[in-house]
């Protein structure tokens, strides 16, 4: 319940974000709002900052400048609350290929404190007939749906997506676009880099441009 | 807490389904002392006088042929990434993982080390010794040697840095596992030295997870 009403009232914020990575400047005066339900699709050149952005949102990388707030709060005070509130996807599929599918959305599920709900989430995903393969046998779509099964399977009121659609098909494209706007339906936000085109309407577009230093 | 168990057995099952890393090391082990007779001659006096100090060394460097694995696979795939972002603060996101890597490399050392014992005819007065000393040895190994792992997660081939960083933190373990055994054999008392051990696993215990995590988050930005 306690992530239901936290769900009501949040927005996401980035203010003058700065990041340097190995002594560059990656981006400054990145500022973003995203209201309860909405989203922003980070876009941009390679090496403009995008993944680096998502890294910054979900606190593994830290800002050399300015602040991220979870209605109105830095998420700074509270890192522990804003870890558990957010779901992050990043490029890397964390998929074990020793475990089944199934086996590895219940690992992340049940990390989450979230048991209930696996086989849901590989439905949706289309995972249901895999669902006990060995996940070394899998394409990289499949996998790819493996690791966003994730986010059916243990709530967060934030997602953080770095290019989710990459090596999707279309009819999972389709079911990643039904499940962000179910997420977005519940008050859910969405962060997500991407080149390609991702079925979020009405997402507000940050252009992020390789900074000059 | 239930992430905990839940990471070691995510761990020990991985471990268990891939096997070949885990044999590996304690066939290294057995083969690395069953060399000894070879090389020194079979005379029995000899190599019961060796025996507890080869046991230890084989041992130790048993134990760190994994350990370049044991943050490395997570690192690779993601999976650290959202451990760091989990509810589990990231030292006993290590100390799971540690403990994981003990079950399943050091546990079978010990197992098969009075089989070794036995091959290098180590005085019989020195056996349950030898067990208890690497009971508290083997996870102060695998403690340290995780500070190793951590420190080279983002560095390929980082095997032979690993084993300049870890083996000289791997020392007192050794002084003090051999000193043990080599105690009990001479008749002395050997509470002492597993006394220095014990403590030296519970030092490791907790300094360990501190500084494996804090170079883990580095590795991550």
């Amino acid at each position: 319940m306690s992530a239901g009403t936290e769900r009501a009232a949040a927005t996401f914020a980035g203010e003058e974000l700065g990041c340097i990575r190995g002594e560059r400047v990656v981006f400054r005066d990145v500022s973003f709002a995203v209201e309860p339900g909405g989203a922003l699709i980070l876009r941009g050149p390679n090496g403009s900052g995008k993944s680096s952005l998502l890294r910054l949102a979900c606190g593994l990388l830290k800002p050399a400048a300015g602040r991220l707030t979870w209605s109105d709060a830095d998420v700074r005070n509270d890192a522990h609350a804003h870890r558990t509130r957010l779901n992050y996807v990043g490029h890397l599929d964390a998929v074990k290929a020793a475990l089944t599918v199934a086996e590895n959305v219940a690992f992340w599920a049940a990390f989450a404190g979230n048991t209930a709900g696996v086989a849901a989430a590989l439905e949706r995903l289309d995972l249901g007939a895999l669902a006990d393969i060995p996940a070394r046998l899998l394409s990289a779509g499949q996998r790819r749906r493996v690791n966003l099964a994730r986010l059916a399977a243990a709530p967060a009121p934030l997602w953080l997506l770095d290019e989710p659609a990459v090596s999707l098909d279309e009819a999972s494209a389709a079911s990643l676009g039904q499940l962000m706007a179910d997420h977005r339906a519940r008050g859910g936000i969405i962060v997500a880099a991407t080149h390609a085109e991702l079925r979020l309407p009405d997402a507000a577009v940050l252009e992020l441009t390789a900074a000059t230093p | 807490m239930s992430e905990f168990f839940l990471l070691v057995g995510r761990d020990v099952r991985l471990a268990a389904r891939q096997g070949s890393a885990n044999t590996m090391v304690v066939v290294f082990f057995v083969l690395t002392v069953t060399l000894f007779p070879l090389g020194v001659g079979p005379e029995s006096a000899v190599l019961a006088r060796i025996a507890a100090g080869v046991i230890w060394v084989a041992a130790l460097l048993a134990s760190m042929l994994s350990l370049d694995r044991l943050f490395q696979a997570d690192f690779e795939d993601g999976s650290l990434d959202l451990l760091a972002l989990s509810n589990l603060p990231l030292e006993l996101t290590v100390l799971a993982k540690t403990a994981a890597h003990w079950i399943t490399t050091g546990v079978p050392l010990i197992i098969v080390s009075p089989l070794l014992a036995l091959i290098l005819n180590m005085d019989i007065a020195g056996w349950l010794t030898l067990i208890v000393a690497m009971l508290l040895g083997t996870p102060a190994l695998s403690l340290i040697g995780g500070i190793g792992a951590a420190l080279t997660v983002s560095i390929r081939r980082g095997g032979v840095l690993l084993s300049l960083l870890v083996l000289p933190l791997y020392i007192p373990v050794l002084i003090f596992g051999v000193g043990a055994v080599e105690a009990a054999i001479g008749g002395l008392t050997q509470r002492p030295h597993l006394l220095i051990l014990a403590a030296l696993f519970l030092v490791a215990l907790v300094l360990a997870p501190l500084a494996s995590a804090a170079a883990l988050r580095l590795n991550l930005e």
